[in-house]
């Protein structure tokens, strides 16, 4: 049986394992799971990931969810050049360093400035208090900040001279907030990446609508 | 200059990170970040790690910052057993998912939990609206829940039979709010009885050891020092959501 993954492209992480799958060769089948129509709530999809997220992986019975999980699986299994995961101890803990701090930093911020400045006032139609708005933007601009200053510096990649797996869940991750939706429909309000506060407490407001 | 690892065992990470080196016999120099007295503030530290954040790893001329990063960079520098850190395909990818989904998860509510529950009103004078701190709680409650159906399931630890790097990273979580006096593994026996598997792992002298300073907090008196209160009050405002 072929790996399966589980993706919605509309989403940062997956857009990062779909880029790396893809640029390796891995042969996978795609399973697109729809979350602007909640798919990802689904019984089905719930036996995938019961964490009802995506990006989800499943390799015969072995079933795996968290995208940088799924990154350095794929990067271990198939064996893809060196420069995406450096053996080197120096270089592969630079490389944990930006997985993990992005979680918190740059994710978050970038997640928060789509809802706030695109997703709620356009698809939920309720305004964002402005204060709300420019801490967001503000707390943005620190994180790509340090992204330049920390993280990148003078190098051509993230952590040296060549790509590496944090090039990619960087890069996808400010391409989300530049992205733009071409049509607008009712969304589902389940939508999340990830629990930060401001969209949770704006999701408890209201229930999940089909359409 | 050896390895020197920049904690305050204050701050859950650090203690995950001093557990597994004092665990694995890995020789560090201890250099204590006072976090509480804004240590980490200082430009001394900063040139340790920019991020001002503990904790923080220097070994010769490299730093490095994020315990998960300095948890996997020890493991394979100090060749430990291999349960810490599986070399197996899919055994790994179970520790890899854990610290993963850590960060946003159970990390983010103990913090809060315990702050909200604790150091704001009882060290910074400074009253948590009940409803934020019952959102907190319940919010706790569902990664608790989580934890056991996710990721214990029937197993020893996390990740399967054997203790590994995510079991030393959640414990030391979950110790965050027991802390501040959430009784969070007496309505939970299957977490309660993994808890005691991971003591008896680490060794109880050590577990006790790494926790002594965060479970004394709940006896300290308000901070006095009113110019350290406002800064500190300022800077931990995000947790009061």
């Amino acid at each position: 049986m072929v790996l399966e993954l589980y993706l919605d492209l509309l989403s940062q992480p997956c857009r990062a394992i779909y880029i790396f799958a893809k640029k390796n060769g891995i042969p996978f089948q795609m399973h697109t799971v729809e979350l602007r129509e909640g798919e990802h709530l689904s019984d089905a999809f719930a036996q995938v990931n019961p964490m009802k997220k995506v990006p989800a992986m499943k390799d015969d019975d072995f079933t795996l969810s968290e995208s940088v999980a799924i990154l350095l699986y794929l990067t271990h299994k198939y064996k893809v050049p060196d420069h995406w995961y450096p053996r080197e101890l120096q270089a592969r803990a630079r490389v944990d360093e930006y997985l993990a701090w992005q979680h918190t930093a740059l994710r978050r911020s970038c997640l928060r400035a789509l809802w706030q400045k695109m997703m709620i006032p356009v698809f939920l139609g309720e305004q964002v208090p402005s204060e709300t708005l420019t801490a967001t933007l503000a707390e943005l601009d620190v994180n790509l900040q340090v992204l330049e200053d920390k993280f990148l510096q003078d190098k051509a990649f993230l952590i040296g001279p060549r790509i590496s797996l944090a090039d990619l869940v960087a890069v996808t991750e400010v391409m989300h907030h530049k992205s733009t939706f071409p049509e607008v429909t009712p969304f589902t309000v389940d939508y999340t990446l990830s629990h930060q506060s401001t969209i949770k407490k704006m999701t408890h407001r209201h229930p999940y609508k089909p359409f | 200059m050896g390895l020197e690892l920049y904690l305050d065992l204050m701050s859950q990470p650090c203690r995950a990170v001093y557990i597994f080196a004092k665990k694995n016999d890995i020789p560090f120099q201890l250099r204590t970040i006072d976090l509480l007295k804004g240590q980490h503030y200082t430009d001394d530290f900063a040139q340790v790690n920019p991020l001002r954040k503990v904790p923080a790893l220097k070994d010769g001329d490299f730093i490095l910052a994020e315990s998960v990063a300095i948890l996997l960079y020890l493991s394979r520098k100090y060749k430990v057993p291999d349960h810490w850190y599986p070399q197996d395909l899919q055994a790994r990818a179970r520790v890899d998912e854990y610290l993963s989904w850590q960060h946003t998860a159970l990390r983010s509510c103990c913090t809060r939990a315990m702050w909200q529950k604790m150091m704001f009103p009882k060290y910074l004078e400074q009253p948590v609206p009940p409803e934020i701190l019952a959102s907190t709680l319940a919010e706790l409650d569902r990664c608790l829940q989580m934890l056991e159906d996710k990721f214990l399931r029937n197993q020893a630890f996390l990740t399967g039979s054997h203790i590994s790097v995510a079991d030393l990273v959640a414990i030391t979580e979950l110790m965050h709010p027991v802390s501040a006096g959430c009784k969070i593994f007496e309505s939970r026996p299957k977490l309660a009885a993994w808890r005691q598997r991971v003591e008896a792992a680490v060794g109880e002298n050590l577990f006790q050891e790494a926790h002594a300073v965060v479970l004394k907090v709940k006896d300290m008196p308000p901070l006095m020092d009113p110019t350290l209160k406002e800064k500190l009050k300022l800077s931990v405002q995000s947790l009061l959501h």
